[in-house]
C-alpha cells in the first residue's frame, strides 16, 4: 500500500517527543517515589516525608511564601496594570514594555544584583533572611503578574462601567462590582504565574537568604545534588499533586483563550 | 489632574525600584572597585576584563549556542505539532492539547527532575551504568521547556486563518505539501516567529533545567557545560557578583533595550499604517 500524506501526520514527531520526554518521565518520578534504593516497592519515602518535621516545615514554609508573594505581587501589580491599560492615563506601550523588560535580563544575574545591593544597604541574608527573600521573590515575579493583568484590563467592558456610574454607583462600588469581577480571569492567570514557580524556586531563596531559607525547590535540588532519587521524587510527586489541586480550583475561572500568550510580542 | 499625577508617580516609583539592582550594577561596571558601593574613578577596565575572562566567554558562547539550537528544534517540532493537531479529529486534538499543557503548568524543577530520573534509569538499566548526561540531554530539556509555548503561539494563527485558502490552493493544482508550504505557512509565520522568540528567551534565562540535565560538551569540553545562569549561580553562591560580570549586565541590558525599541518602532509603524488605511477608507465612504 502506498503511503498517503495527510496533514494530521505532521504532529507525529511532536506527539512522540511529548510522550517520550514529558509523559514517560512523570511515570519514572512516580516509580522512584514509591520504590526504595533497590527498586522494590515501598512507602519509605512517603513515611520519611511525613514523619520528618524538617520536611513538613519546608512544605508549610513554601506554601506561606508562595501565598504571601502572590498577594503582594497582586496588590502592587493590580493598580499598575489598571493604570497602564487605562487610556485616560497612559497610551504609551513603551512603559508597558519597560515593566516586562526585566524578564528578559538573566534572572540569576538580577538576583545576585539584588543581593549585592541589599548587602550594600546593610540588609542581607545574614541579618534578615525573610525580608531579603520576600523582596527578591516580589522583584522577580512582579512582571509576570503585570502582563496577564494588563491584557485582561485592556478588554474591560467600558460600557458596563459607564452604566454602573449612570445607575448611581459610587467609585468604590464601580470598582468592587464591575472592575474586579471583570478582571478575575486576569487575577487567576497572574496568580498561576506566581504561586507554583515561587514554591519551586531555588536560586532566589538560596541566594537572598544565604542558604538559610529552604523552600520546596531547594529541598528537591538538594536531594538531586546528593543523588537521593527516591525522596526527591516523592517531593516532586507532592508538587504534582499540589499543581493538580490548584488547576482543579482555577479551571472554572480561566478563559479558554490562549491567544494572549503572544501579547508581549 | 491630581489623580493623573498620583497614578504616574506610583508607576514611576515602582519602575525605579524594579530597576535599582540592574542600574547599580551598570553604574559600578564603569569603575574597577572590587565591591559595589566603593568608587575608584571612572574606567573601562572591567570591560576589558570581561572579554579576557575565558570562563565567562565560554559560558556566553554555550548559552547562545544552546538557545539557538533548542529554539530552532522547538519551533520546528511545536509548529508541526500545532499544524497537525489543528487538522486532527476533535478527540485526538484534545489529547495532544492536554499533554501539551503539562509542561506549561508543571513546575520546572519537577520536569527537570523527571528527565534526570529517566536518564539515570535508562543509563543504569540499558547502557550498563553509563552516564548519559551530555549536550543532548540538555538540548532535550530545553526543547521540553519551550516547544509547548511555540505550539500555543502558532495555534491561534491557525484558528484565525481562512480555511478555504487551503482548499483553493488544492483546486488551483497544488499538492497537499505544496499547499501547506505556500499557503498555510505564510499565514502562520507571525505565530511561528513569536514562538521562536519566546523559545529563545526561555532558554537564555533557564537555570533549573540546565543545572539538572547538563553534562560535558560544547565549548566547556570535558567539563560540565556552563551557561551564563549556572556560572553566575556558582559565583554568587560563594560571594558577591565578580566585578568582571558587571559589564555583562550592561551589555545584556543594552541588547534587550535595543530589542524593545525595535518592537515599539515596529508597532508604531503598524498602527500608523492602520490609521492611514482607516482614514482612506473613511474618505472613500464620505
Amino acid at each position: 500500500m502506498k503511503f498517503r500524506f495527510q496533514r494530521k501526520y505532521l504532529c507525529i514527531p511532536y506527539f512522540l517527543f511529548l510522550i517520550l520526554f514529558v509523559i514517560i518521565p512523570i511515570f519514572f518520578i512516580v516509580y522512584y517515589a514509591f520504590t526504595d534504593g533497590n527498586g522494590a516497592f515501598s512507602f519509605d519515602s512517603l513515611v520519611e516525608f511525613f514523619t520528618t518535621t524538617n520536611k513538613i516545615n519546608v512544605l508549610v514554609q513554601s506554601l506561606l511564601f508562595s501565598t504571601l508573594n502572590t498577594i503582594i505581587c497582586l496588590v502592587i501589580g493590580y493598580p499598575i496594570a489598571y493604570i497602564l491599560a487605562n487610556k485616560k492615563y497612559n497610551s504609551n506601550y513603551v512603559i508597558v514594555l519597560l515593566f516586562v523588560m526585566p524578564m528578559w535580563i538573566n534572572f540569576v544575574l538580577r538576583t545576585g544584583a539584588t543581593r549585592d545591593v541589599l548587602t550594600w544597604l546593610g540588609v542581607n541574608g545574614g541579618t534578615s533572611p525573610y525580608f531579603a527573600t520576600m523582596l527578591g521573590l516580589v522583584y522577580n515575579y512582579l512582571p509576570f503578574v503585570i502582563l496577564p493583568l494588563y491584557t485582561t484590563m485592556l478588554k474591560l467592558d467600558k460600557s458596563q462601567i459607564e452604566a454602573a456610574i449612570d445607575l448611581g454607583c459610587n467609585r468604590v462600588q464601580v470598582f468592587t462590582k464591575s472592575i474586579i469581577p471583570q478582571s478575575i480571569p486576569g487575577v487567576i492567570a497572574a496568580a498561576q504565574m506566581v504561586f507554583m514557580p515561587t514554591m519551586s524556586s531555588y536560586v532566589i531563596p538560596e541566594t537572598l537568604s544565604e542558604g538559610k531559607i529552604v523552600l520546596f525547590g531547594n529541598s528537591i535540588y538538594l536531594g538531586f545534588a546528593n543523588n537521593q532519587w527516591n525522596s526527591s521524587s516523592f517531593m516532586a510527586v507532592i508538587m504534582l499533586v499540589i499543581i493538580g489541586i490548584s488547576m482543579l480550583i482555577t479551571r472554572n475561572f480561566t478563559e479558554k483563550d490562549t491567544s494572549e500568550e503572544d501579547a508581549a510580542w | 489632574m491630581v489623580k493623573k499625577i498620583l497614578a504616574y508617580s506610583y508607576i514611576y516609583l515602582i519602575l525605579l525600584l524594579m530597576y535599582v539592582p540592574i542600574l547599580v550594577l551598570i553604574i559600578f561596571s564603569f569603575t574597577n572597585a572590587t565591591y559595589i558601593g566603593s568608587w575608584n574613578g571612572f574606567s573601562f577596565e572591567l570591560y576589558a576584563a570581561l572579554f579576557q575572562s575565558e570562563e565567562i566567554m565560554v559560558a556566553v558562547g554555550n548559552t547562545v549556542i544552546i538557545a539557538i539550537i533548542s529554539a530552532v528544534c522547538a519551533t520546528i517540532l511545536g509548529s508541526l505539532g500545532a499544524i497537525g493537531g489543528f487538522y486532527m479529529k476533535r478527540r485526538g486534538r484534545a489529547v495532544l492539547e492536554n499533554i501539551n499543557q503539562i509542561p506549561v503548568v508543571n513546575a520546572e524543577i519537577v520536569m527537570a527532575l523527571s528527565l534526570v530520573v529517566m536518564f539515570v534509569f535508562i543509563g543504569n538499566m540499558i547502557f550498563g551504568g553509563e552516564n548519559l548526561f551530555s549536550f543532548w540531554t540538555l538540548l532535550v530539556g530545553h526543547i521540553v521547556l519551550s516547544a509547548p509555548f511555540v505550539y500555543l503561539n502558532v495555534k491561534p494563527k491557525l484558528q484565525q486563518m481562512d480555511p478555504s485558502l487551503y482548499e483553493a490552493a488544492l483546486d488551483l493544482g497544488c499538492g497537499p505539501r505544496q499547499a501547506l508550504y505556500r499557503v498555510v505557512l505564510p499565514e502562520i509565520i507571525p505565530g511561528i516567529f513569536s514562538g521562536f522568540m519566546l523559545a529563545i528567551t526561555l532558554s537564555l534565562d533557564d537555570f533549573i533545567i540546565t543545572a539538572f540535565t547538563r553534562g560535558s560538551g560544547l565549548l566547556s569540553g570535558a567539563n560540565n557545560i556552563e551557561t551564563i545562569s549556572t556560572l553566575v549561580q556558582a559565583k554568587i553562591k560563594k560571594g558577591p557578583i565578580p566585578p568582571e560580570m558587571r559589564p555583562l549586565t550592561t551589555i545584556i541590558f543594552l541588547i534587550v533595550l535595543l530589542v524593545v525599541i525595535g518592537i515599539s518602532i515596529y508597532r508604531n509603524k503598524g498602527t500608523s499604517y492602520k490609521n492611514v488605511m482607516r482614514k482612506r477608507l473613511r474618505a472613500r465612504r464620505d
